[in-house]
């Protein structure tokens, strides 16, 4: 009974694996600039900037992502000039594509926080000196600011990353069937609802341990000879 | 339009029907915090004392739980109790009132389990975080242990542990909209079926997000007035 349930279950949360990798992999790949955008821009002078940046942040991580896929998903397309919008409605209008947008637009939001607390933390006399030697201010940021900025970020984003990981569970509420929606279906379908939990699970911390390690090591290699 | 959101949320009542779902909401975030906590202090305790077994009992608990989604938590709670319940309340003679207060009982149990496994680490780091000399002190003027404990470690643990309990409870209260799922009644389930009945979504899920910003924004106001009050006196470090 029970092997049989694993030999059930597996290979439908192996499928669904595959999305949820899928929508983390978006979230990281494309979150992770923007979060550093939105960081860069709410340290600029530019004050209307980065008081707009702040408000964004401050929406997106005072409201829940079930909220923000909801209205994304749902709210979005009562819109007609949305819907007539074929590269919006693209994005909108398929629930994957969706998913993949909210988690974007979260991490985002948390990724600039992590960021501009390394951002600021880093000392005034390095970002002097390299402007006595005459760098520009994009060189500034390449050679001096983000190098340092992102050995700081590295350890709080690494469970940034494995928030996304379970964030992208929400992606089933709008029909995406990533492992929590295969989950749901294998509870209601076999009630071994304990088992289903337990093996679900592990897949969540399989993918947890291979994401932390693997920033572990970047970390490891990035603070090599410091 | 600005006609239509009169008539949407006062006079078809749509608002109140939100505002209703919004104390819900704040219901079980307490209560589920309230909880969580009360589970949690003596589990903490457990894990710092390093008690064999039990304190890996409590470290599995909560790496899993901190591990898997909240909505997978809640998946297994509700589905996984709801035939005792029925089974319990049938045999009791209370099927109409389980019915009505079963989401809203296993929506408080699944959020108290999922902010539990956050605070039992909150308060561990900050029992941990006590200093040692304070305790050495303690030590050299013979305090018993249990007046150590309930005089010296506590306090001072407690006002360590604030920070990250105001996290905690920021994340509990966004996770109470995942409750909505198993259909409690709360701000996001109120919301979803005002914009099922009157076929505008924008406008109610905005009008969700907008409370659930003004719950999160007025509970962070309160905790760092509390915790600049519990840190009077102390040098900020």
């Amino acid at each position: 009974m029970e092997l049989d349930l694993v030999t059930y279950a597996v290979p439908f949360l192996l499928v669904g694996a595959k999305t949820t990798l899928l929508i983390s992999v978006f979230g990281i790949a494309l979150g992770l600039p923007f979060g550093i955008a939105l960081a860069v821009i709410r340290t600029s002078k530019n004050r209307i900037l980065s008081r707009s940046a702040d408000i964004y942040c401050a929406v997106f991580r005072g409201t829940p992502m079930l909220v923000q896929i909801f209205v994304l998903y749902y709210g979005l397309g009562q819109l007609s000039i949305i819907r007539n919008n074929p590269v919006i409605w693209w994005i909108v209008g398929d629930s994957l594509h969706a998913a993949i947008l909210a988690v974007i637009l979260n991490t985002g939001a948390y990724t600039a926080e992590i960021f501009r607390t390394a951002l600021l933390s880093l000392p005034r006399g390095l970002i002097e000196a390299s402007q006595a030697c005459g760098l520009s201010v994009w060189a500034t940021f390449r050679h001096v600011k983000f190098p340092l900025a992102v050995r700081q970020a590295l350890p709080a984003y690494s469970s940034e990353v494995a928030i996304i990981v379970k964030e992208s569970s929400l992606a089933s509420t709008i029909t995406v069937l990533e492992i929590t929606g295969y989950a749901k279906r294998l509870m209601s379908e076999t009630f071994a609802i304990m088992d289903i939990f337990i093996i679900t699970s592990a897949f969540y911390l399989m993918m947890n341990v291979i994401s932390l390690t693997s920033l572990k090591l970047i970390e490891r290699k990035l603070s090599f000879g410091k | 339009m600005s006609f239509d959101l009169w008539v949407l949320l006062v006079e078809q009542g749509w608002g109140l029907a939100l505002l209703r779902g919004a104390t819900v909401t704040l219901a079980v975030g307490l209560l589920g915090m309230l909880a969580g906590i009360i589970v949690a202090v003596p589990l903490a305790l457990l894990r710092w004392r390093r008690l064999p077994i039990l304190s890996q009992a409590v470290d599995s608990y909560s790496i899993l739980v901190r591990g898997v989604p909240g909505l997978l938590v809640i998946y297994l709670l509700f589905f996984g109790s709801i035939e005792w319940v029925q089974r319990l309340a049938t045999a009791f003679g209370y099927q109409n009132s389980a019915d009505d207060a079963y989401p809203f009982l296993i929506g408080v149990v699944a959020i108290a389990a999922i902010s539990c496994a956050y605070s039992i680490e909150v308060f561990r780091g900050a029992l941990e975080a006590v200093p040692v000399g304070l305790l050495e002190a303690a030590k050299s003027l013979a305090l018993p242990s249990y007046v150590t404990f309930f005089r010296v470690t506590l306090p001072i643990a407690l006002r360590l542990a604030l920070g990250g309990l105001n996290n905690v409870w920021q994340m509990t209260i966004k996770d109470t909209s995942l409750v909505s799922v198993v259909g409690m009644q709360e701000l996001m389930r109120s919301a979803a079926i005002a914009a099922g009945i009157t076929r505008s979504p924008l406008l109610f899920y905005c009008a969700a997000a907008g409370m659930f910003f003004v719950l999160t924004a007025v509970s962070q106001t309160l905790f760092s007035r509390t915790e600049r009050l519990c840190n009077r006196g102390f040098s900020r470090g």
